[in-house]
Order: C-alpha cells, then structure tokens, then sequence
C-alpha cells in the first residue's frame, strides 16, 4: 500500500527491502504503482501446453521486430534499376532493382546478414502458424465465449493483418517469385468491379510493375501494419490479464476461480524462458535449413516466370482457391466482371473471416447461451461447435493442398487436371463428412467418459471364473480424471415457443423464435447426460460388490 | 561446435577437397558420356538399321514413318536418338503419359549406331561434339537470364523440375549431363518444345548449360535446401518440424515435474 | 489479494460443492506430490548443477559466435551431409547464436520446474460487470453530459457539426489522387504495331521465319522494347507486349483468331495470361497446350488458343504475323483487344 506516510520515509527502508528497492520507491513516489505491482506479481495463471501457443505468435513477433529492424539497415526498396557487381557470381552483370540487389547485398556480402533474413523469414511463417494454431485452441475450448468476445475479434483482426503483413514482406526482395505473386495481387484488384483498375493504378503509380510499389509496401510492411499489430497485441494481452486467463476444468477448479502458479516467479521464469526457447529454435532453423533463396529465382521481370510458384503456405488457401474456381466472366453492358477472381479471392476469403469474427455472437444466439464461462469446454463436450470446427477446418485444408497442387502433382506424378477436379468435389464433399464424423467421435468419447465414471476404467488383468466365465477387473479412476469428466456442463436447448399466447392470438415473433429454438436445439442435439448421483452410487457398489467377489476368487486359488 | 573450432584454412581445405571431388568425377562422367566424333561408317549404319527393325519399327514402322504408336523419325537426327535411347526413355517401358528415364536397354556403342542408321534417314540435329559442351568461355549470368527466359517456367528456376498437364511432367535437371541437356534442347523430347540453333545459338546454349551446372552444384549457403521447392516444402517444415519442436517444448513446460 | 465486493452482482461461489452457475460438481484440489528436488537434496544440487551448466554453456556460445563471425570469412563454404553445402560462417555464428538464446530458455524453465514451488495456488475471479448503480451513475453522469452540451436541442449546431466532420476526411482521400494516373487507355494498348520486328527475349535477335523449328519455341518481345531505355517503361510495356511464337505443323491447326494470322503454321500469342497476368510459356509442343504454371490455366495454341482448362475465361489473345521481305517475322498489327487480365472497363 503507498500511503503518504511510507511515502515520505521510502529512502529509510530502501535498503531493507534488497537491491530493487530504491528504484521500487522511486517509481512508487511518482506512479504509486504498488498495488498494481504486487496484483501483477501475484496473478496466477493456469498451466496447459495449449494456452503457451498465443506466446509462440507473441514471441515471433518479438523476433520479427528485432530482426526486421536489423534488415532495415541494409535493404533499399527502390525499384532503381542496377548493374549488379556483388560477390554472387551467377547474378553477377544482370539488370536488377536495387530492392533485389540489396536484398543480394545481405546475403552474400553482410557477414550474419543471410541469418538475419532467414531468422526474419523463418520467424513470420512462425507467427502466422502460431496465430492460427492459437485460434484453433481457443476455438474448440470455447474460449471465446462471454465474457471474451471482444478479444476473439481482436485475435481475428490480427490474424488479417499477420497475412497482410506476411504478403507485404514476401514482396519486397522484388524477385522472381514474389514478383509473380505481386503481380496475382494487382490482378486480383484489378478485376474489383466498378473501381478496381483506378485502385491498381493508384496503388502502384501507374501500371504494373511500375517504380512506385516497392517503397510503399516498404512503409506499409515496417510503418503502418506492424504499427496496428502491436497497438492490437497490446490491446489483447491486458484483456487477457485483465479477464484472467480461462482454465481447463479439474480439481479445484471452478468458474470463480483461477488455479496455477503466479507470474512472479513461476511465469517469469517459464514464460520467460519460453520466449528464449521460441528465439533459439527460430536461429537454429535459420542456421540449418535455408528459405526463400531469392539468388536462385533471380530478379522479376514481368515476361518471366518460375514453374511451382507459390506464396508462402499462409497465402496458400487463397492461391488454392483461385486455382479450384471454375472460368466464370459475364459481360454486361461493357463491363466485365471476373467472378473466376473475385469469388474466390475477395467473396470467400470476407466470407471466411466475417463468419470467424462474429463466431461468438452465432453461437450464443444459437444456442441462448448467455453466461460467463472460465471454465474451457472439453472439445468432446461441445460436439456440434468441435463438428463446425473441424468442417471449416477441412475446407480451409482442401483450399491449402490445392494451392500447391503443383507441386504435389510433380512429386507424386499426378495429374494436375484430375488433381483440380477432384479437389474441386472435394471442396464441397468432404466438410458435411468431416461434421458427422467428427461429432460421432465426440459423442463416442462421451459415452467413454461415462463408462469409465460408472465402471471404472480396464485394467489388463483378466480372470477367469470357476464357471469357465472371463472378468476383466476394472479400477475406479482417479479423483482428478473424475472431476475433468463430471465438470461436463449442462446444456439447455431453448423451449419451442407457443405458436398462439395464452389468449389464443398469434404470435407474430413466432417464426422467428420456432426456427432460433430448433437451431438451438440442433446445436444440443444427441446431448449424453453425465450420469447422476444415483448411478455413480449403485455403479460403485456394484463395483465393490464385483471386487470382492474377485478378491475371493484370488485368495481360493492362492490356497490351492 | 566442432565446425567452427576449427581454423579458418580448414574450411578452405575441405572445400577445396569437396571441390576438387566433384569436379574431377564430373569430369570422368563427362569423359565417359560424351562420344567420340561422330563416324558415320557404312557398318554402323547397316548394326544401327538391324537394331532399330528389331527394337523400334513394331512402333515407329518399318521405314521409320510413325504409326499410331509412335512418332515419324524422319529427320529427328541423331541427338534426338542419342537422348531418348542414351536415357533409357526409349524403347517404352510401358505405355504411359510420359516416357521416363531408365537404365538404358542398348550399351553406348549400340546406341551411336541406332544414332548413326537415324540421322541417314533425314537431316536433323547432330550429337553435340565435346567442343560444343565446353563451357568455359560460357556467360554464366547470361546463362541465368536465359534459362530464366525460356526453361524456368517448366523446370522451375532452381532447375527441379515442375508439372505440366494431365500428368505430365519437366524433370529435374539436377542430374541432367550437359550432353542430354543440350540434345533436348535442340530434339524437344516428348512435350518440350525445340531451340533451334538459330534463335537460341550454340553460345547460348552454353550459357545455359553453364548456369545448370552451377545449380547442380547445389551450393545453399543459407542450409539444407529441402529439395528447392519452394514455399510449399518450406511450409511443410514449419508445421512439422518447427511448430512441432515448440509444441514438444510447450507441453514439457506444461507437464507437472516428477 | 483483496478482491473488490460486489453484493449486487455475485455470479459466482459454490453451494454445496456444485459451481452456482454452471451446476457442475466441485472436486478438492488434488493433494500435492513432492518432487525428488523437494525430498532429496541431492536431487535439487543435481538441478542446480544442471542449471548452472547450461547457462554457463550459453555464455561460451556467444563466445564462439564472436569468434566464429571475425575468424570465418563469408566466402567460405563448408559440406556437411544432410545439410549439403553451406556457408560456414552463416552455419558456426547461427548455431552458436541458436544454441546460446536456447540455453539461456531451457535453464529457465529447467529452474522454474525443479527448484520453484510447485504447489498450484488458488485466485479468485473478480466480477466483470459493474455494480447496477455505478451503471446507472455512469449513465446519469452521460446525460448530465449531453443536457449540458445542448447537444439534443441545438439543431443547427449539431447537423452543421455533423456534416463539418462528415467532409473532414475528404481531403484525407483527395490528398491520394496523385499516387498515380488515371487508367485511361493504357490497359488496352501494347506497343506492339504494323511492321514490328519480332525479336528474342533477353537476346533480342530478329527471328527468321525459316529458323523456327516444327514443334519450336520463342520468347519473344517487340524489337522497340530495347529503345525504350526508361526503366519503368520498359518493365510495364514488358509486361504487356511479351509473346511467344510456336510452330506447328499447319494441318494441326483447327481455328485462328484471325484468317491467315499465321505465316506458315508459325503462331504468336501473348504471353500475359487472361486470368491473372502471369507470364504463360509452358508449351507442350505435342498437344500444342499452353500451361500456365500459376492457376494451371491452359490454353489450346491450334484452336484460337481457346481455354480448355482451368480458372482462366478468356482465350489467349493472338498477334498477327508476317514476315518482312528478308523473311523476318514481323507484327500484321498490334493486338486487336487488351491483353491479360480483365478489369471492368474492359468489356
């Protein structure tokens, strides 16, 4: 507590309170941040292998910052064009911008400069994978549910933006293969009707390639996004430790409390360390294996181009996308519209990221769920939300596989004709497949619950009966392993309305409510109950009742 | 660690060991592969004629016209057959999209003479001479920005291959000898289209071959090159290998200690 | 650590070990299992010793990378199986670098988990939601705000504001028009026109019709590319006037997009593909296929250069050729439609 007293005589007990202590009361005079401090020393955060995923992202972007700012050094974005002299003898007299040549310049001629670029690169695909990984932790634990929706959009956001700045970097060294994929883009917003060419021409000075592009995504990809990234990071993380972190559900554990170690030392320590896990593994990778070798692709020019052009895999759904659509273009009254372009790169990538954002808001109003949870769902106890998961999952995977459809056909010597068509049924087949499985997987896993609850779970051990009968012995499971199950929460599907009121007049709101109470009872639909007080009783003496009688059986073989 | 104890000379010297090796058994496959000036003696003409009736003609007919199991090779000339028949993409194997390379059917003396009955049938482009592979004066940044031109956009830039349609394929050229490379060029195997001498002349040619050799040295100063296929193997490597290892180290920071 | 009360608002607590809000069963903690660092002090000594390594480990790291970055030149290459032929410098400085960082992480974590209490300990959640009446404060205090401000009354004012902020960022917009110029014609144009040399791309050699082989492919570009010294200039009309020539035996031919476009079965087309502008040479000189290695886009060279796979609608635009009186190829006419992608205006 900083009280004016203690205050005034901070410097006395400065030096009972350790080496930290002046700078603490010097900091305490002016911010009285005591408090603060200590519930920030003292904050407990549950541990999970999981919730360390949203750290990786956090850690990569750390590296990110750092190692991009090191790159910033020496790279020049100006599409000036130059007479390469380096010491890469392969490029050596070629015509390129000075983006690629400086791009040349760290990786052959700056000492470490060829592991900066691949710590940076190796980093970003790393952040964008994090993200995503992250996403689908919080996704199938219900994480996002009240009261943490807002943080749920924020993480939304800053998976969007993660793209855009990955793509925005991808671009810059100006070679071959980011040249092509620079030039998909403009393509891309070129076919946006009705202002798509005035917005390729402003965006890139003119027309493709032009000189302008390169210096403005350099200020977009090291100013403006990761200026927005950062801002919204920060956003996320207070809301983290202000909402307090979310728990898996065992013992002890409750919707009004957090079980784990607390930030000061534990976390500071592990999380701590993690980030120099994260770091190390990041320069090893650049260290051992290379990535991106612009030198090999060699500089862009547009009437060049490279077979297996990809974007890096973050990019990829989209690139599969546009190679899965079927050649759609109408023309009307001297227009065209491309919808073998719009459709799969700009409708269903907003529809796909629309429909994530607003997620929370979709399910509650499905289901009618208002409350607050702090408690994780188990993803088999939510079987629809992991179903719906695990279907987008599989057409966000198809779109990926397609967009390197390429490559997989040239190793695998498939047909890249066959290989479209079949992905192009696929994409529509497979997701209704992938709910219902994945759902009967989640009931199964119920049901598993329930017996091991009732009956206790197989130990191996078999005897065999006087009567020539088999009996396996079952052990009652662990406390722990107990709680987890029975924590299961209960769900309650909306009542279908009254179509008519207690005076008999219709109910116009009725529609509206029937078709919202069927969808909520659709979300809850095939709900296994975790048995009740009564039948864990009776299953427990009949179990005792079970192990006596094995243990008798033993103790008459024993005497034979 | 033990890598960079050593002194820095060392590095020099196992690079210069590492260099020497692949040249010299570069140069011995060179030697091996590369024929001796083409004689057309009346002997091999009359050995290669009786080979190609045995082996070719039940497909590319008795006279060589084609039929509908193989192509004419009328005017194919001689490194069309030294390719085909010097890969092992001829005779077929089996009917396919796509004749593949194999361990050759006819030994290299067997091959010269179906090379030499070939070329009597029609004017076509010859088997390179060891001059025409000498890529010593070549322009190797120039070998680049035609290779960029005209074969990246099948063979990828790395030179690794890529798909074409209905199963098709460009095949890597990492092992492609200089021979082989140029006689595709000028004979347009199968898909490939032809270069002929005088749009892409002999020099370029050279520049060319010059620029695969280099990337056949596979030299990746940035670490192992996970088959230079680009975004697609380096992506597959973050998901396993990388986000595998700090998932691996999550769960031990998560695991309770014993 | 003192939790704020709120009487009003408690969502939260148990009642007879069932969690008041979701109904489940509450379980006690699990009773703490000492670690072998708890009981046994050898146990802990060996952690510590191994802590203590590590973190020393890391520090000669970074004395090897120091080393390792002045010592080793940047030319010199080193070969290490599996990992091929690499730079040493790169390889010694980022695994000494690598291992350093990751050291300095694993002791850490290696501490916290041997030495550090384990015992989980228990925080309770605050409520998320204010108090009703701070609720309702904050709401009387917006209104106090509001009545004050006049906004609701004021009319005039407040329309008059609404419109000033309303055109406030049109000067944030406008001060964009100069990024670039208007599209006019310049997506419809090339710079190819009537007598133009055709020439190789990169070498930029005239191309003798009689040098074009059956089955034969030719990057091309127009001879003027190379005039056009400006760099800009010459990458954007580069990429637009791009073309190759194939030649196909002229009874394979079904359809042209124009009559005797072709000089004797020779065909050029544009090498901007229709669907996204890469650039599309992977001719398949049997099937006279052209593939683009982008979307997979393919076109049928011998048939107008029709699509007859892929996402791309429109066919290959095609360039009229001839040859000059030396039998160089040369351009009938620039093209007679916009080449690559489409765009709304396009039509």
């Amino acid at each position: 507590m900083s009280t004016t007293e203690e205050s005034i005589m901070a410097p006395e007990h400065a030096s009972a309170q350790g080496k930290g202590g002046s700078v603490a009361y010097f900091i305490d005079d002016r911010l009285a941040s005591a408090n603060f401090t200590k519930r920030l020393l003292d904050k407990v955060f549950p541990d999970h292998w999981s919730f360390m995923l949203g750290e990786i992202a956090l850690y990569s972007f750390i590296v990110l910052l750092l190692s991009g700012t090191y790159l910033t050094l020496w790279f020049n974005p100006s599409m000036t064009e130059v007479i390469y002299n380096g010491s890469y003898v392969p490029l050596k007299g070629v015509k390129m911008s000075e983006a690629f040549s400086s791009t040349l310049t760290i990786s052959f001629d700056v000492r470490g400069g060829l592991l900066i670029r691949q710590i940076h690169h190796w980093a970003a695909l790393f952040f964008v994978a994090a993200v995503s990984v992250h996403l689908l932790r919080v996704f199938f634990t219900g994480a996002f549910r009240k009261p943490r929706e807002i943080n749920w959009v924020i993480g939304t956001l800053l998976l969007v933006l993660a793209l855009l700045e990955g793509f925005s970097g991808y671009s810059l060294p100006d070679d071959l293969l980011s040249g092509t994929g620079l030039r998909i883009a403009q393509g891309i917003i070129q076919a946006i009707p009705l202002v798509g060419t005035y917005v390729s021409m402003f965006l890139f000075g003119g027309e493709f390639p032009g000189t302008s592009i390169m210096p403005r995504l350099y200020s977009i990809h090291i100013l403006l996004i990761p200026g927005i990234l950062l801002a919204l990071i920060t956003v996320h993380l207070i809301m983290v430790f202000y909402q307090k972190h979310t728990q898996f559900p065992g013992p002890g554990r409750t919707e009004s409390n957090v079980v784990g170690f607390r930030l000061f030392p534990i976390y500071m320590a592990k999380a701590g360390g993690f980030f120099f896990v994260v770091f190390g593994i990041t320069v090893l990778i650049a260290a051992f294996v290379t990535i991106n070798p612009i030198w090999l692709y060699g500089p862009y020019t547009p009437s060049q181009v490279t077979a297996g052009s990809q974007p890096d895999w973050y990019i990829g759904f989209l690139d599969g996308a546009v190679r899965l659509m079927p050649n759609l273009e109408t023309s009307l009254l001297g227009h065209t519209i491309s919808w073998n372009i719009i459709v799969p790169a700009l409708v269903v990538p907003g529809i796909m990221f629309t429909a994530l954002g607003l997620y929370p808001w979709i399910e509650a109003w499905a289901t009618g769920d208002k409350r607050e949870h702090h408690l994780l769902d188990r993803p088999r106890n939510a079987p629809t939300r992991t179903g719906l998961g695990v279907m987008a999952l599989t057409f966000y995977m198809i779109l990926q596989v397609a967009g390197g459809n390429d490559v997989i056909a040239a190793a695998f010597n498939l047909s890249i004709n066959s290989m479209t068509w079949t992905f192009r049924f696929l994409l529509f087949a497979l997701p209704p497949v992938a709910f219902v499985i994945t759902k009967r997987i989640c009931l199964g896993l119920q049901r598993r619950d329930n017996d091991k609850l009732l009956h206790g779970y197989e130990t191996g051990r078999v005897l065999r009966l006087p009567s020539g009968e088999f009996l396996e012995i079952h052990e009652p499971i662990g406390e722990v392993e107990r709680a987890k199950i029975l924590a299961k929460p209960d769900v309650i599907p909306m009542e279908l309305p009254a179509s008519v009121d207690a005076n008999g007049v219709r109910n116009p709101k009725a529609a509206k409510s029937v078709m919202r109470a069927k969808l909520s009872q659709w979300f809850y639909s095939d709900v296994i109950p975790t048995p009740t007080d009564e039948e864990l009783q009776e299953a427990a003496n009949h179990a005792q009742h079970e192990l006596h009688a094995a243990q008798s059986h033993i103790k008459e073989i024993a005497s034979h | 660690m033990a890598l960079s104890k050593r002194h820095p000379a060392a590095l020099f010297a196992v690079l210069a060991v590492a260099l020497g090796t692949t040249g010299a058994a570069y140069a011995a496959v060179s030697a091996q592969t590369t024929p001796k000036a083409v004689v057309l003696s009346e002997t091999q003409v009359e050995q290669g004629k009786q080979l190609f009736l045995t082996g070719c003609s039940s497909c590319h007919g008795l006279a060589a016209q084609g039929g509908s199991d193989g192509p004419s090779l009328l005017g194919v000339g001689a490194a069309a057959v030294d390719f085909q028949v010097g890969t092992g993409r001829m005779p077929l194997a089996a009917p396919g999209v796509q004749a593949m390379p194999s361990m050759p059917s006819y030994n290299a003396e067997e091959t010269a003479a179906l090379a030499a009955f070939i070329a009597t049938l029609g004017v076509g482009p010859a088997i390179p001479t060891q001059e025409m592979l000498d890529t010593s004066d070549a322009e190797l940044a120039l070998g680049g920005e035609l290779f960029r031109t005209n074969c990246a956009q099948c063979h990828g830039a790395a030179g690794t291959g890529g798909a074409l349609s209905q199963g098709r394929v460009a095949p890597n050229l990492m092992n492609s000898d200089a021979k082989y490379l140029y006689e595709a060029m000028v004979s347009g195997p199968q898909s490939m289209p032809l270069f002929s001498n005088q749009t892409l002349t002999e020099q370029d040619k050279k520049d060319i071959i010059a620029y695969v050799e280099e990337l056949q040295k596979n030299i990746s100063p940035g670490g192992a090159t996970l088959g230079r296929l680009g975004p697609v193997t380096e992506g597959l490597f973050l998901f396993i290998a990388g986000l595998g290892v700090l998932i691996v180290a999550a769960v031990w920071i998560g695991a309770k200690s014993k | 650590m003192n939790e704020l009360e709120h009487p009003t608002s408690e969502p939260y607590g148990s009642k007879e070990g069932k969690d008041l809000v979701s109904g489940i069963t509450i379980f006690p903690m699990e009773p703490h299992v000492p670690r072998k660092s708890d009981i046994d002090p050898k146990a802990a000594r060996r952690a510590e010793r191994q802590v203590a390594t590590m973190f020393a480990t890391s520090s000669l790291m970074i004395i090897l990378f120091v080393v390792a970055y002045v010592k080793i030149p940047n030319t010199t290459l080193i070969t290490i199986p599996v990992i091929g032929t690499v730079n040493a410098n790169h390889l010694a400085t980022g695994f000494a670098f690598g291992m350093a960082i990751l050291l300095i992480g694993i002791g850490a974590i290696h501490w916290a988990k041997k030495l550090m209490p384990d015992v989980e300990v228990t925080q309770e959640r605050h409520a998320l939601t204010s108090r009703e009446e701070e609720r309702q404060e904050v709401a009387s205090s917006f209104q106090r705000g509001k009545a004050e401000s006049g906004f609701a009354e004021r009319k005039i004012i407040r329309r008059s504001l609404l419109g000033a902020l309303a055109l406030f960022p049109v000067p944030l917009i406008v001060l964009l028009r100069d990024l670039g110029p208007l599209p006019g014609t310049r997506l419809r144009e090339t710079i190819w026109e009537k007598g133009m040399h055709l020439v190789t791309d990169a070498t930029y050699r005239k191309i003798k019709a009689s040098d074009v082989p059956l089955g034969g492919l030719i990057n091309a570009v127009p001879e003027n590319l190379l005039e056009i010294e400006h760099e800009e200039e010459n990458l954007n009309q580069r990429g637009k006037a791009s073309i190759i020539v194939v030649r196909m035996d002229p009874a394979d031919i079904v359809s042209q997009q124009g009559e005797n476009w072709d000089y004797q079965g020779i065909l050029a087309f544009s090498k901007i593909c229709t669907h996204l502008g890469c650039p599309t040479s992977l001719y398949q000189q049997r099937s006279h296929h052209l593939l683009c290695p982008c979307h997979q886009s393919t076109f049928d060279l011998s048939d107008s250069g029709n699509v007859v796979f892929g996402p791309a609608a429109r066919r290959m635009p095609q360039l009229a050729i001839t040859v000059d009186s030396e039998g160089y190829l040369i351009a009938q006419s620039g093209f007679d439609q916009p080449v690559g992608p489409s765009f709304w205006e396009r039509g």
